[in-house]
């Protein structure tokens, strides 16, 4: 294989394919263990999703959600969003995500956040979005962040 | 003292210690339950410490007999190093404990508390029924 070709092919292996992503490597992470979901996605935005589960409980008194699995969603999907609007896999670090929890998720409903990165510059990407119970009118969390890009190695 | 952690604390696999100082320290061990990109720690497993250890924090300073409803209304999380494949410990400090509201800032550490991985302010809301 000549240089060009292997050139081409580590271009190929660049392309970021989101649902491939969420439902190959994530299952392998923190995201397995909340159950990270694809949904959909466009140019500059994602959605993904998870089911209801016990184990992601934080008030065992009324089995609300803890607020951490969908931080852990926003999150995940703030990574593909950037990823989708540079049109290639590019690592990125959060450097802060900011959550307003409107209202607890219904017991027993799955959660679905759509995060959208609507900005890049050469060292920052801005993302906003937020996360719904089943009415993306009704929304349970609005979200915003900023994320650096890094080198593969650092 | 007695702490019941929520079950989401569980499955991140997060304990509860007291150290020397009197302060509430919580504990998570690396895995892939908790892991983001191969040898680093999920952003939102980072979080989630966080924001138990800056709830957990709040029901530790309240009275036994008080056991108001904890709700988070905002949460701000910076992130500032890499979490490696190491043990981690969070702690939150309260800067206000009102009757309605607290204010919590917690912390994420590995090897030095002098250099946290990463920091999130809560606003809590305490709802008494």
């Amino acid at each position: 294989m000549d240089e060009q070709e292997r050139a081409r092919e580590a271009m190929a292996g660049m392309k970021f394919d989101p649902k491939l992503f969420v439902e190959t490597i994530a299952p392998h992470s923190h995201n397995g263990l909340i159950g990270t979901q694809y949904v959909d996605h466009g140019d500059d935005w994602i959605e993904l999703a998870f089911d209801y589960d016990e184990t992601l409980v934080g008030d065992p008194e009324t089995g609300i959600l803890a607020s951490g699995p969908i931080v852990s969603l926003c999150d995940m999907a703030s990574g593909a969003s950037i990823w989708l609007k540079a049109k290639r896999f590019a690592p990125a670090v959060t450097i802060d995500l900011r959550v307003d929890y409107l209202r607890p998720a219904n017991v027993g409903a799955r959660v679905t956040a759509r995060m959208t990165c609507y900005r890049t510059t050469r060292s920052v990407a801005f993302v906003r979005g937020g996360a719904h119970d089943g009415d993306p009118d009704k929304p349970i969390a609005q979200v915003a962040g900023t994320f650096m890009f890094i080198k593969a190695d650092e | 003292m007695t702490l019941v952690l929520p079950p989401y604390a569980k499955a991140l696999g997060i304990e509860a210690e007291i150290d020397d100082a009197g302060r509430l320290i919580l504990s998570m061990d690396y895995g892939q339950h908790v892991m983001g990109r191969p040898g680093f720690l999920h952003g939102g497993a980072i979080a989630g410490l966080l924001e138990i250890a800056a709830i957990a924090s709040v029901r530790q300073r309240l009275s036994e007999d008080d056991s108001p409803q904890i709700k988070p209304i905002t949460v701000t999380t910076d992130f500032m190093r890499g979490g490696r494949d190491r043990r981690t410990y969070s702690t939150g400090v309260i800067s206000r404990l009102g009757k309605r509201l607290a204010n919590v800032e917690s912390f994420a550490w590995q090897e030095d508390e002098e250099r946290p991985i990463a920091a999130a302010r809560m606003n809590l809301l305490l709802a008494r029924s």
